[in-house]
């Protein structure tokens, strides 16, 4: 994609999956789920933290701010896998689920405060957040992920 | 209420000159009110306000609150997923149609 935009401080993302809300609640805080479509990592959200792991090993812990299953996850975002961006302030990613008609939901997530972290909004945007979602979506919605990340 | 498969609506909403512009100006600068895309064009605040309806019916705008103010913000997912379905699979035949041309007139020169 070529793209000369600079990238913004709140990033919007929406699309409908054919899935239960408990389904896609399910799929962005449980480990099994999140290591088939997450950019090869494995994270795994409670009520207060995202753990982020790689080959079972602890990379990122980010603070869970609101936890309300199946509809509102809340969480701190430190791009912790490049040293720059991880240099940055911490912003902040919000996944609402909403349900819909005839077995689809709507995901909407905002990536926002992202003022004091430009190299992490120019790095998410786009294709960053959109792999995660079709991955996400093409994994609910087909059973099988849509990369491979080994 | 748009769907997935449902790439008529985002067809229709790009057909239009005005949308395409208010789309653009999204792309520079995201999360803006209905005023600020209003001062851009020369055209009444119903007549925005319909084309910012149709845009969000086809899910290319998405609206969210901030305190008393309803900002606007370009949504890229129906755009990416029009691209995967209907663009990038017949740019790619074009592509390996010229480099089969290719071939042949290397061939036969």
């Amino acid at each position: 994609m070529t793209t000369t935009m600079t990238a913004q401080a709140t990033q919007v993302y929406q699309l409908f999956i054919k899935a239960t809300p408990e389904q896609i609640w399910d799929a962005i805080t449980r480990p099994e789920f999140t290591s088939q479509y997450f950019h090869g990592v494995t994270i795994e959200a409670t009520r207060d933290e995202r753990r982020t792991y790689q080959n079972s090993e602890l990379k990122n812990v980010s603070q869970v701010l609101e936890f309300d299953p199946p509809r509102r996850l809340v969480h701190s975002w430190l791009s912790y896998y490049d040293p720059e961006m991880a240099a940055e302030e911490p912003s902040r990613v919000t996944w609402e689920i909403a349900p819909q008609d005839e077995g689809y939901a709507l995901l909407t997530v905002v990536h926002d405060q992202l003022e004091g972290a430009p190299k992490t909004a120019e790095g998410v945007s786009g294709p960053g957040w959109m792999m995660v979602l079709s991955g996400l979506k093409t994994l609910l919605e087909t059973g099988k992920p849509l990369t491979s990340f080994n | 209420m748009v769907r997935m498969d449902d790439d008529d609506r985002v067809f229709k909403a790009l057909a239009d000159p005005t949308r395409r512009f208010l789309l653009d100006r999204l792309f520079e600068r995201d999360g803006r009110t209905l005023t600020e895309l209003e001062s851009e064009l020369e055209m009444t605040r119903f007549g925005v306000m319909k084309h910012l309806r149709v845009l969000a019916d086809a899910g290319l705008v998405v609206t969210r609150r901030s305190g008393r103010e309803k900002l606007h913000f370009l949504n890229p997912v129906p755009v990416r997923l029009i691209h995967d379905r209907w663009i990038h699979k017949y740019a790619e035949r074009r592509v390996s149609a010229l480099a089969d041309l290719k071939t042949g007139l290397e061939e036969t020169g």
